[in-house]
């Protein structure tokens, strides 16, 4: 199997490719067009800040790539806020797989969250094998409200998607690659769609 | 419900664990590696990599390990010590660190934390802020502690926020090494009055100081080294015992 996590200088992705590895798969970084299109999945990463991120991604045209792919896709954390329609970090237009606009938590919490939150209301073949109310790790200060796409949710100020889905595009707001054992599930989960 | 952490500190020292270690299923009582991912079995919810080394090869020897962690253990790692410049910071995160602390570094020049914050986003920006009381005042010290500076820990911690931080990790020097419980007047005064996660370090001794710091404290997480480097307290004890006092945590 080949999975590509999407390389455009956001962070921290080296995480993402030893968490692959521990399952016994090895993932490419890459950015070339042609290696993603051939790719069995694609990871899409995401740390920093969306404005800066959305223009890494248009100047390398990987904005115009991924929402064409076929291929099972996931985006993790802002690689999943930017799948959306827009977020309202730096004013930014989004890829629009997601029919949602990403907004920022009031300041009746900490900002960001950090840290072990639940997920519940699980719907989808990404979460085989987890419990309702797994803890997961997540670490963020916009989030994506519920919406058509939701498939888990978690509380923190509101209710909002934990992750996302539509067709063969996924989203999780939390990181399954720092979420111990259980996130070691939901990537094994991804791997095998 | 977002979890309270609990978040075990590893000195390092040219790239090994300083301190004695009691684990007896541990090959190598040395290497972090290992113990990070006793901890993370155990339970912890985050490790900190404090670098207490102050050689030349320091940088490269910090990036290895820092590789080799996210190597091996799934939960989020928060690398510290000289940390000083964009550099720096860009170094251990592209060999797998989820966040770094600045301290020292940050007391010098302020700019530092807007500079990092700008780079790499909030969320990977921890500053690290040691205080003690000098006649009734919380006065923030330089060097590992040992260096009083101007500045009053409450003003300090709400500039470092303004900046863009994404945690304050505050030990009280006053409450280290004494394990009498965490300074949790002043933890929970700095979580009134800041809106970023605080996490309590200093003085952890016994279960029920975790469970005050947590109440009391009104603290995001709690930070110790010898009561889990010793057994002191076990991770998945205290974890139970927490959620059994209706603390929100991971099990």
């Amino acid at each position: 199997m080949k999975v590509v996590i999407i390389n455009y200088d956001a962070g921290n992705i080296q995480s993402i490719k030893f968490a692959i590895q521990r399952l016994g798969y090895e993932a490419t970084l890459s950015r070339d067009v042609d290696e993603i299109l051939n790719a069995d999945k694609v990871i899409f990463p995401g740390v920093g800040e969306a404005s800066s991120a959305m223009r890494k991604l248009k100047s390398s045209g990987l904005d115009k790539l991924i929402p064409r792919l076929a291929q099972p896709v996931l985006g993790i954390c802002l690689g999943m806020q930017l799948m959306c329609n827009s977020t309202e970090e730096g004013n930014t237009k989004g890829l629009g797989i997601f029919d949602v606009d990403v907004i920022r938590f009031s300041k009746q919490v900490k900002i960001p969250q950090v840290g072990w939150n639940q997920i519940s209301n699980l719907k989808s073949d990404l979460f085989d094998g987890i419990v309702e109310q797994e803890y997961i790790y997540s670490v963020h200060s916009f989030y994506a409200p519920l919406c058509a796409a939701t498939i888990a949710e978690s509380l923190y100020d509101v209710t909002y998607s934990a992750a996302l889905q539509k067709q063969n595009f996924y989203g999780t707001q939390f990181h399954p690659e720092k979420s111990s054992t259980k996130g070691a599930q939901i990537l094994l989960n991804f791997l095998g769609l | 419900m977002l979890a309270k952490r609990i978040i075990p500190c590893l000195d390092i020292k040219d790239g090994r664990t300083v301190k004695g270690i009691n684990f007896v299923d541990l090959r190598d009582a040395g290497d972090p590696v290992e113990l990070a991912e006793i901890y993370s079995r155990e339970g912890a919810d985050e490790l900190v990599f404090l670098d207490i080394s102050a050689t030349e090869q320091k940088r490269k020897t910090l990036a290895d390990l820092v590789y080799r962690v996210a190597e091996k253990v799934n939960i989020p790692f928060t690398v510290g010590g000289g940390i000083s410049s964009l550099e720096d910071v860009d170094v251990l995160l592209h060999n797998g660190a989820d966040k770094v602390s600045i301290n020292s570094s940050a007391i010098r020049n302020p700019q530092l934390i807007n500079d990092l914050t700008a780079k790499f986003g909030s969320q990977c920006i921890v500053v690290a802020i040691d205080a003690k009381q000098i006649q009734g005042k919380w006065i923030v010290h330089l060097v590992g502690g040992k260096v009083p500076t101007e500045l009053d820990l409450f003003d300090w911690a709400k500039e470092v926020a303004k900046r863009g931080a994404g945690e304050i990790l505050f030990t009280s020097m006053d409450n280290d090494g004494t394990k009498d419980g965490f300074a949790n007047k002043a933890l929970s005064r700095l979580s009134e009055e800041l809106n970023i996660p605080i996490i309590a370090s200093g003085g952890a001794g016994s279960v029920q100081h975790f469970i005050d710091t947590f109440k009391e404290g009104k603290a995001d997480a709690a930070l110790a080294a010898s009561v889990f480097h010793f057994k002191e307290i076990e991770i998945n004890d205290l974890k139970e015992n927490l959620k059994n006092s209706g603390i929100p945590i991971r099990i």
